[in-house]
C-alpha cells in the first residue's frame, strides 16, 4: 500500500498544481512567457540569451518603472530545446493574461507554434533564426525573424568575403567551402549558397558534418585537398571548437575560417584554445560590456545582486548581448504600439502592430544606449526581418573584437526567393495574402 | 517475463465490456465538454500517441518477446510516409494516407525484423538500433522526404475525413481517440486469437513452439510487421495531431527508450499496460515540474528545478520497479481486488 498511498499523494499534488490560481489580470502589466532552456546540450546559449532578455526587462522595470508605467512581468518554463516540452510550456504559459510576445529561441519549437500563435494572434519572435520565408509578413502575420534570417546571413558572409577580396567581382574563381551541421538548421542555406556561387562565379563545395560533430578528421582532409580560399563554418554546439582544432591540426589557416551566427560565441571559441586565435565570425550584435545599456544593467542589477547570469564573467558575451538586443526590440515594439493604442496593457495583436512598425534608426539606437551594440532595424508589415545589418568579430584568444563595418546583406536579391517560398506555403495552406490595410487594424 | 496470459477481464459482477464502455463514454463526452486546451494539447494528445506506440511495442516485446530499440524510427517512418502520401498522391483521403503510412512502417519493420530470425535478446536490441540510426540519417540526408523544405521540418496537413474537419484541440483529440480506440480493439482481438497465442509461445520457448507446430519465423516477422504498423500510426498521430510539425530529430533514440519504458513500467504483455505506462511517462514529469515551480520556483531557477525533477523521477521509477516488477497493471489489479474484497466483507 505504500506505493499506492504515494500515488494518492502525487495525484493530490497534481490536483493542486493544476488548479493553482494564476495571478489575477492587472490593468497595467505586460507578460512575457519564456520557454527557456537552462539544462541540456544547448544550455550555454539558453542561459546567456534568456539571462540577457530578463536583465533588460528587469532594467526597464527598475529604472523606468516599466514601459510608460506598464510593468513587465515574465515567467520561465524549461524546454531543454525539445519541441514537445516547448509545446507543453506554450500551453502552460499562454493561460497567463496580457501575453506580449513569444521568444522561444528554437527553430523546432517555433515551427510547432506557428499555427497556434496565429490562431491566438500573438507575435512569435525568432531573432537571428527561424523560417526564412516567415520574413514575408503577407503570409506570416505573427512571425518575426528579426534582424537576420538565414538567407541574409549567407549574403552577409559572402559580402564580407568579397570585401576582403576587394569587391564582389573579385570573387570570380575563388573557392569557398561551407562546412555545415547535419541538421535541418545546417542545411537551410544550401540552395542560397549555390545561387550566390552561380551569381558571383566562385567555386563552392558544401560538406556535411554529421550531428553532433565531434569527429571531423575526414572533412578537414577533404578541405585540405580542395585548398579553398575560405571555409564558412555553419556549426552548432560542440561542432565549432572541434572544427577549429581540427583545422589547426590539418594546417588550415584559422583567419580564413568564417563562422556563422550560431558559431560566433565565446562558448565556441574558448574550448578551442590557441586554435581559435584569429577566427572570425558574423554577428548582429557586438559583444563586450562597454555599451551604455550593458553598463546600466551592471550598475542597476548586478551591483544590487539582481542580475540573472550566475557567472558575472559572461556579462556582455555574445549570447547575453543577443538577449539584451532581443529585450530592446520587444520593449520598443510595445512602446511603439502604445503610441497608437494608448499607454495601457496591449493585446497580442496590438503588440504585433508594434513589431510591424518597429523602426529604430541609428539615432534611436544610440538614445537607447545601444550604439555599436546593434545597427538599426526597419520592420514593416510585409518585411518582418527588418533589414538588420551584420558585423564581423575576430577572436584574439580572450575576447571578440569587431573587425568590420556594419555590412548590409543583399536584400533585394533575396526577397524574390523568399516570396516564392512563402507564396508556395500560402497556396499549400490556403492562406489569403494579407494587404497593408489588413495589417493596420488590430483586434483588442 | 512471468505474465502468461493476455489480460482477460477479471470476473466481476458487471460484464467485461461495461468498464470499457464507461471509459469511452467519459473520453468521448465528458472530457471534450470539461477539458481545457492545456489538458488536450499538453497531456491527452501526447498521451494518446505514446499509448499507441507503447501498445505497438508491447505486441512485439511483451507478447512476442522480441526486444526493439527502434520504435522512434518506425514512428518517424509513419509520420513522414503519411506526409508524403498526403502530399504526392492527389485526392487520397487522409485516412488512406494514414493506413498506407502504417503499411510503410510495417514494411520497414519487416526488414529490420529479419535479424530476429538469428539474433536474440540484447543482440537483437542492438540490431534494431540500426533502424533507429538509419532511418534518422536517411530522413535528414534525402530532402525529398521533407518535400525539399529548406529546414527539413514539415507542416502537418489539416485533419479531415469525409469532409468533416477535426480542428482545434478537441477535434484533434477526438480524431486521435478514435484511431487509438479502433487499433486498441483490433490489438485486443489479435492477442486473444491463435496468432496472439503463437506470439506468446514463441516468447516463452521457441523450441517448444516449433515442436508443437508454430511457424516461428513467420510469427516473428508478423509480430514485427504488426507492431511497426501500430507504431507507425502512432507516429502519424504524434506529428499530425499533437505537434502539427515534425523534424527527424524529434524521433531520436530518447523517444525509443521512452516507449520501451512505457511498456516496462506499464506492464509487459498487457494491452492496458501501455496506457498506464504512457500516463505515467507523460503526466508524472509535468506534475513534478508544476509542483516544483509552484513550491520552489521563487528560490531556484528553472534549470536547477529541472535537474532535481530528473533525480526524483529516476528514484521513483527504481523504487517502483523494485516494489512492483510486473508494472502498473499488476498494481492496479491488486488494488482493485482489495477494494473488491473490502466491499464484500462490509
Amino acid at each position: 500500500m505504500t506505493i499506492f498511498s504515494k500515488f494518492k499523494i502525487a495525484a493530490l499534488a497534481a490536483g493542486i498544481a493544476f488548479t493553482v490560481a494564476l495571478p489575477a489580470a492587472q490593468a497595467d502589466e505586460q507578460y512575457f512567457p519564456l520557454q527557456s532552456y537552462r539544462v541540456g546540450p544547448y544550455a550555454a546559449g539558453g542561459t546567456g540569451f534568456f539571462g540577457g532578455f530578463i536583465d533588460y526587462l528587469n532594467l526597464i522595470n527598475t529604472r523606468d518603472g516599466g514601459v510608460n508605467g506598464v510593468k513587465l512581468t515574465w515567467s520561465e518554463a524549461e524546454t531543454q530545446y525539445e519541441v514537445e516540452r516547448g509545446v507543453e510550456a506554450y500551453e502552460r504559459l499562454k493561460s497567463n493574461p496580457n501575453v506580449a510576445a513569444w521568444n522561444p529561441l528554437s527553430v523546432g519549437i517555433a515551427y510547432a507554434m506557428i499555427d497556434r500563435i496565429t490562431a491566438d494572434k500573438v507575435p512569435l519572435i525568432t531573432i537571428n533564426h527561424g523560417r526564412t520565408d516567415s520574413t514575408d509578413g503577407r503570409v506570416f502575420p505573427y512571425v518575426f525573424p528579426l534582424l537576420l534570417n538565414p538567407y541574409s546571413e549567407t549574403s552577409g558572409i559572402v559580402n564580407y568575403i568579397a570585401g576582403k577580396e576587394g569587391g564582389l567581382e573579385n570573387l570570380k574563381g575563388k573557392k569557398i567551402v561551407v562546412l555545415y551541421h547535419g541538421s535541418p538548421y545546417g542545411k537551410e542555406t544550401i540552395p542560397i549558397y549555390e545561387l550566390l556561387a552561380q551569381k558571383y562565379g566562385f567555386e563552392l563545395q558544401q560538406i556535411e558534418v554529421p550531428h553532433p560533430g565531434n569527429e571531423q578528421q575526414s572533412q578537414w582532409l577533404t578541405i585540405r585537398r580542395a585548398k579553398p580560399d575560405y571555409v564558412v563554418l555553419r556549426g552548432w554546439g560542440v561542432m565549432n571548437p572541434v572544427a577549429l582544432k581540427t583545422a589547426a591540426k590539418t594546417g588550415f589557416p584559422v583567419d580564413h575560417i568564417i563562422g556563422n551566427v550560431w558559431s560566433n560565441s565565446e562558448e565556441d571559441a574558448i574550448p578551442a584554445g590557441e586554435a581559435a586565435k584569429g577566427y572570425t565570425a558574423i554577428t548582429t550584435q557586438a559583444s563586450g560590456a562597454e555599451y551604455p545599456v550593458v553598463k546600466e544593467i551592471v550598475k542597476t542589477l548586478y551591483d544590487a545582486g539582481k542580475g540573472n547570469l550566475e557567472d558575472k564573467n559572461r556579462i556582455g558575451s555574445v549570447y547575453h548581448n543577443l538577449g539584451i538586443v532581443n529585450g530592446i526590440l520587444n520593449v520598443e515594439a510595445i512602446r511603439i504600439a502604445q503610441e497608437k493604442f494608448g499607454k495601457r496593457t496591449l493585446t497580442g495583436d496590438e503588440v504585433r502592430w508594434g513589431f510591424e512598425h518597429l523602426q529604430l534608426d541609428p539615432a534611436r539606437v544610440e538614445a537607447l544606449g545601444a550604439k555599436g551594440l546593434f545597427h538599426s532595424i526597419n520592420v514593416t508589415w510585409d518585411n518582418h526581418e527588418g533589414n538588420g545589418y551584420v558585423t564581423f568579430q575576430q577572436w584574439d584568444g580572450k575576447k571578440w573584437n569587431v573587425v568590420s563595418d556594419w555590412i548590409a546583406p543583399d536584400w533585394a536579391l533575396l526577397r524574390p526567393i523568399i516570396e516564392k517560398s512563402s507564396e508556395a506555403y500560402a497556396a499549400e495552406k490556403g492562406i489569403k495574402l494579407r494587404t497593408a490595410e489588413d495589417a493596420e487594424t488590430a483586434t483588442n | 517475463m512471468s505474465v502468461l496470459t493476455a489480460d482477460l477481464p477479471v470476473s466481476r459482477s458487471l460484464p467485461g465490456w461495461a468498464g470499457t464502455a464507461a471509459l469511452l463514454a467519459v473520453a468521448y463526452v465528458a472530457v471534450p465538454i470539461f477539458g481545457t486546451s492545456y489538458l488536450f494539447e499538453a497531456i491527452l494528445l501526447p498521451f494518446l500517441a505514446l499509448s499507441l506506440a507503447g501498445l505497438g511495442l508491447n505486441i512485439l516485446t511483451g507478447y512476442a518477446g522480441q526486444v526493439s530499440l527502434g520504435s522512434a524510427a518506425f514512428m518517424a517512418v509513419g509520420a513522414f510516409a503519411a506526409f508524403n502520401f498526403n502530399l504526392r498522391v492527389e485526392s487520397l483521403p487522409l485516412i488512406a494516407s494514414i493506413a498506407l503510412a502504417g503499411f510503410a512502417a510495417a514494411a520497414i519493420g519487416l526488414v529490420f525484423g529479419l535479424p530476429s530470425l538469428r539474433l536474440k535478446g540484447f543482440y537483437l536490441a542492438v540490431s534494431t538500433l540500426a533502424a533507429q540510426f538509419f532511418v534518422q540519417w536517411a530522413l535528414t540526408k534525402f530532402s525529398w522526404f521533407s518535400n525539399d523544405s529548406a529546414s527539413g521540418v514539415i507542416d502537418a496537413p489539416p485533419l479531415s475525413i469525409a469532409g468533416v474537419a477535426f480542428e482545434g484541440p478537441v477535434g484533434r483529440y477526438l480524431f486521435s481517440l478514435t484511431v487509438v480506440t479502433v487499433l486498441t480493439f483490433l490489438a485486443y482481438r489479435l492477442v486473444i486469437s491463435q496468432t496472439g497465442r503463437n506470439f506468446i509461445a514463441v516468447r516463452d520457448n521457441e523450441t517448444a513452439a516449433r515442436i508443437i507446430g508454430v511457424p516461428v519465423l513467420k510469427t516473428k516477422l508478423l509480430a514485427f510487421a504488426i507492431s511497426s504498423f501500430i507504431i507507425g500510426v502512432a507516429g502519424v498521430l504524434w506529428a499530425f495531431a499533437y505537434l502539427r510539425t515534425v523534424e527527424p530529430a524529434g524521433f531520436n533514440l530518447d523517444r525509443s527508450f521512452q516507449i520501451l519504458f512505457i511498456v516496462i513500467i506499464g506492464g509487459l504483455a498487457s494491452i492496458r499496460g501501455a496506457f498506464f505506462g504512457a500516463a505515467l511517462i507523460v503526466v508524472f514529469p509535468l506534475v513534478l515540474s508544476r509542483l516544483g515551480s509552484f513550491l520552489l520556483g521563487d528560490i531556484f531557477d528553472s534549470g536547477v528545478l529541472d535537474m532535481s525533477q530528473r533525480i526524483v523521477l529516476g528514484t521513483l521509477i527504481i523504487l517502483f520497479l523494485i516494489l512492483e516488477p510486473d508494472g502498473l497493471v499488476a498494481l492496479w489489479d491488486r488494488v482493485r481486488k482489495r477494494i473488491g474484497t473490502g466491499l464484500r466483507r462490509s
